[in-house]
């Protein structure tokens, strides 16, 4: 295996647009006999799926929920980046890709990151179009706020509700394509095998969830956009059905998966509160241009925090990184938050937890408030209604949701927060074009590597799955298919999908065999504890030997052991959940080989032989500036390359945010 | 906030597909903390029935986050259960005691067959949504996107009504099982923003044609969907929805 990222020759502002002007078309009467295959319906596929569809295509969606609308994309809170400068704050595209690149840790492509930054603000344009109903000022313009990892503000929103607004956006975009009869959606549909013809994927295996029936499905292209895989850790912010099952089943075709080890863990989650937990829910990140990160001074101090004096507190954040203070990237805040913790200064009653405090925020919003009102000397009492009805417009719903899972009124008291796991960064490889290393199928949004580098900004993966869906498969797709115009649609009585379709039923049948003792749910618990405890925040050589080796006995295990009740051709969660849990082991365990290969700290990646004497990643650029492509080779056996990363206009340096 | 534990006991509708009788299972529960969320208590109950070899309740649940609609269950008579503007997955148990019956059954609708137990089909929502939820702009199409100010108040309204998560709770709750509450948060949506004038005639006109033929009932104003919305969807959009409808009715040729 030599991949080759195809990345255009030319300068780096230039390199889109030339691609564009001298990529490979497909005429209209074509497009009409071309048929593409997109799994997955969130931001990404949604908006593939309807672009791709307004050009000519015949498409395909399939997508596990009920609705295409319910993809987990609609979860996502805070915002969506992109270059306008509507503030006048100094941004550009350059800003963009450069803080883009550098929160990545310097582990992402340049030309790839540059292009998203350059089609950044026809997004906005689209949603808008479409009828997003964005947050606006009184001038009927465009709002923004800030993120992370930033100082311009140029993340746009819609309350805490982003995602579900960008989403429903680009699946009406889609409705309107159902309507017309151009695609046709798959729902509570789960695409279980990629088939391959002559070294091509020319369609997939499905499995219709009501029935419990298989199904082939053919396209002249296939197009992964189903989202990542933080799941493996049983507990994160992904949505309960979230898995990783297409592409890990791409994996197994030939399909190579790029730093598999790179997770990233969200600082603001509501913190564990016992065994019975099936899932984290984030606070978004948005919360941190309001709220001010503390722990008391004093280690275990068990005072409430209402009760602790202001000159007791330790911002941490704020002390130590004064330029971006609370809004430090997330890896460096959710290790900032472990250290306080296990150094003992945790609060709330596991220890576990950092305090997340509106109250000076609150009072600041209140005097602007109290002084528009021609208050210029107003008491706190005042501040506080006043400020706390501003924080209520902006992030109400999530102050709602806070109350809801904790019992607690985060209007009164500080909102007790601890990283989980949120996103992942890795993910099946992709060169420029977005195809994978398997012929004609392409992978987008969270599903791919390819620009976040070791750390994903805020409000940046709704910005890449929409540039990836909108504005960068419409043109890739066609570079290959102009050369498919061709080949005729390929009848699913082929050998090929008559093949991969007994496979998939024999293993199906094989789980349902086994009828052993412990449920799907105890091994998916078990492999999200080894995965946290040792491929977690925190990384060492010997965890992750000792990870590798528990994940191999866990899927022995599994595959002797595991009991799913009911029955192959019928309504079977428990069968659904087997097939993702399945999967889930063997990724585990790559996870903690690429890990365990990168000796290196970067971004998200925390390997603790490698850090500064003050406790920062350290990186080893002379050893690790690479992508790493993993290829299985036989079963569970993997073999890795190296894709050199090379920086031609930005000079990498130590991430400093002091 | 004080924890507790406690026992409870379920009577959950058992239903084997679209066509097979249904009927109430009870089900006992026991050391449920009051900290959990009302599906991790149905998780525990699922593990449960898995250990003595028995099919567990099947039903819908995804983000657990209260906004990807999924969710759908009729808890003691009310869609989502007790709590007010709340999801299934976003009620906890702090809201039950030591003691309680609990009863828990599907969305039941014309339009909505049960699946299996407490799984429905929603799908009519989906086909309401091609008929015409959208604003017909491809992508490459659109200028810039502060050439088109919308006024504040225009806007906040517009995403208020936007904010429908989709998962028919206003159905469930509506003794006619009238879509009036979802259809007419999408046409508020698009009514409301300069973006969604050019459709807005044929949209209301389509879509409330795609409502009456998926056999939901009418709207006999009770207010039962905005009551028991997770997402207090306002019933002024119900209003703005018959002013929309008649308005184009007169208008469409």
């Amino acid at each position: 295996m030599n991949l080759d990222a195809k990345i255009p020759a030319g300068e780096l502002e230039k390199k889109w647009e030339d691609y564009k002007g001298h990529c490979k078309l497909v005429n209209p009467a074509n497009k009409r006999n071309l048929e593409i295959i997109v799994v997955g319906t969130g931001l990404a596929g949604a908006s593939a799926a309807a672009s791709l569809a307004e050009l000519g295509y015949k498409v395909k969606t399939f997508c596990f929920q009920d609705s295409a609308r319910r993809a987990h994309s609609i979860a996502a809170q805070g915002g969506i980046n992109a270059a306008k400068n509507y503030q006048n704050d100094g941004d550009s595209t350059f800003r963009l890709f450069y803080d883009t690149i550098k929160g990545g840790d310097y582990r992402a492509r340049e030309a790839n990151v540059h292009r998203l930054a350059e089609v950044s603000a026809a997004i906005i344009d689209q949603c808008v179009a479409q009828g997003v109903p964005f947050a606006r000022e009184y001038g009927g313009m465009l709002s923004n706020r800030s993120f992370g990892g930033t100082q311009v503000q140029r993340t746009f929103y819609a309350a805490g509700q982003t995602g579900q607004q960008l989403l429903l956006g680009a699946y009406s975009a889609l409705n309107r394509q159902v309507g017309l009869g151009t695609v046709k959606n798959y729902e509570r549909h789960e695409m279980l095998d990629v088939v391959m013809i002559d070294g091509k994927a020319r369609g997939i295996i499905a499995r219709d969830l009501v029935t419990g029936k298989l199904e082939r499905h053919f396209g002249h292209a296939v197009l992964l956009c189903t989202g990542g895989y933080g799941n493996v850790f049983y507990l994160s912010t992904n949505a309960m059905g979230s898995n990783v099952t297409a592409a890990w089943k791409a994996h197994r075709r030939g399909a190579a998966f790029g730093n598999p080890c790179f997770t990233q863990i969200h600082p603001t989650c509501i913190p564990v509160s016992g065994d019975h937990q099936s899932k984290l829910t984030l606070m978004s990140e948005s919360l941190r241009n309001d709220g001010r990160i503390w722990v008391p001074k004093k280690q275990g101090d068990t005072r409430k925090p209402n009760e602790i004096p202001e000159e007791e507190r330790d911002y941490y954040l704020e002390r130590r990184y004064p330029a971006f203070g609370n809004l430090v990237p997330r890896d460096v805040a959710s290790r900032a938050a472990k250290e306080r913790c296990d150094a003992g200064f945790g609060v709330g009653a596991s220890k576990q937890a950092v305090y997340l405090d509106f109250k000076f925020n609150m009072m600041r919003y209140g005097r602007i408030e109290a002084s528009k009102q021609g208050n210029h000397n107003p008491d706190d009492a005042t501040m506080l209604a006043l400020g706390k009805e501003v924080v209520k417009e902006k992030y109400g719903n999530l102050f709602d949701m806070y109350a809801k899972i904790t019992g607690e009124n985060p209007y009164e008291v500080p909102m007790r927060i601890y990283p989980a796991v949120h996103y992942t960064m890795g993910g099946l490889w992709v060169d420029y074009e977005l195809m994978t290393s398997v012929k004609g199928l392409y992978a987008l949004g969270e599903a791919n590597f390819s620009d976040h580098g070791a750390n994903r900004l805020g409000a940046s993966a709704l910005m890449q799955g929409l540039a990836d869906g909108y504005f960068v498969i419409p043109y890739t797709i066609g570079n290959y298919l102009a050369d498919e115009i061709s080949v005729k649609a390929i009848p699913t009585t082929h050998e090929a999908f008559e093949k991969t379709e007994k496979e998939v039923a024999e293993r199906i049948n094989k789980l349902m065999s086994i009828k052993g003792t412990k449920s799907v749910e105890s091994f998916h618990k078990r492999l999200g504890k080894i995965m946290w405890d040792k491929c977690g925040m925190a990384r060492n050589e010997k965890g992750l030997q000792e990870a590798i080796l528990e994940i191999q006995q866990l899927r022995k295990e599994f595959w002797s052991d595991v009991r799913i009740p009911g029955e192959i051709e019928s309504f079977n969660p428990e069968l659904d959940k087997a097939n993702r849990v399945a999967d889930f082991i063997e990724l585990g365990e790559l996870m903690c080989m690429d890990a365990l290969n990168r000796k290196e700290s970067c971004g998200g990646h925390f390997r603790e032989e490698s850090q500064t004497e003050d406790g920062e990643a350290a990186r080893d650029d002379a050893n690790f500036m690479y992508v790493a492509q993993w290829e299985m080779i036989s079963d569970c056996k993997w073999n890795m390359q190296k894709e050199d990363l090379k920086y031609e206009v930005i000079k990498p340096s130590s991430r400093n945010y002091k | 906030m004080e924890h507790y534990n406690m026992n409870l006991t379920l009577k959950v509708w058992r239903q084997k597909s679209a066509t097979a009788q249904g009927n109430f299972e009870n089900y006992q529960v026991k050391n449920i903390s009051s900290e959990m969320s009302f599906l991790e208590m149905i998780d525990v109950l699922n593990e449960q029935l898995v250990a003595e070899n028995k099919e567990p309740i099947a039903f819908d649940h995804d983000c657990r986050e209260g906004i990807c609609g999924m969710c759908s269950m009729h808890i003691n008579g009310r869609a989502h259960g007790p709590w007010d503007a709340t999801t299934t997955c976003q009620l906890h148990m702090r809201a039950f005691k030591d003691g309680d019956t609990i009863t828990v059954e599907p969305w039941r609708a014309a339009a909505f067959p049960v699946i299996r137990d407490l799984v429905v089909d929603r799908s009519a929502f989906d086909r309401i949504q091609q008929a015409g939820g959208f604003v017909s702009v491809n992508t490459g199409n659109a200028q810039d996107a502060n050439c088109l100010p919308v006024p504040k108040d225009d806007a906040d309204l517009s995403f208020a009504a936007a904010s429908c998560i989709g998962c028919g709770a206003c159905v469930a709750a509506c003794k006619n099982s009238s879509a009036m509450l979802f259809v007419s948060a999408k046409v508020s949506q698009f009514a409301l923003l300069p973006q969604g004038q050019p459709e807005r005639t044929s949209r209301v006109l389509n879509m409330v044609a795609q409502m009456d033929k998926e056999g939901f009932g009418s709207c006999t104003n009770t207010g039962a969907c905005e009551a028991e919305c997770p997402k207090e969807i306002s019933l002024t959009n119900i209003a703005r929805l018959n002013r929309e409808y008649m308005k184009a009715s007169f208008l469409a040729e």
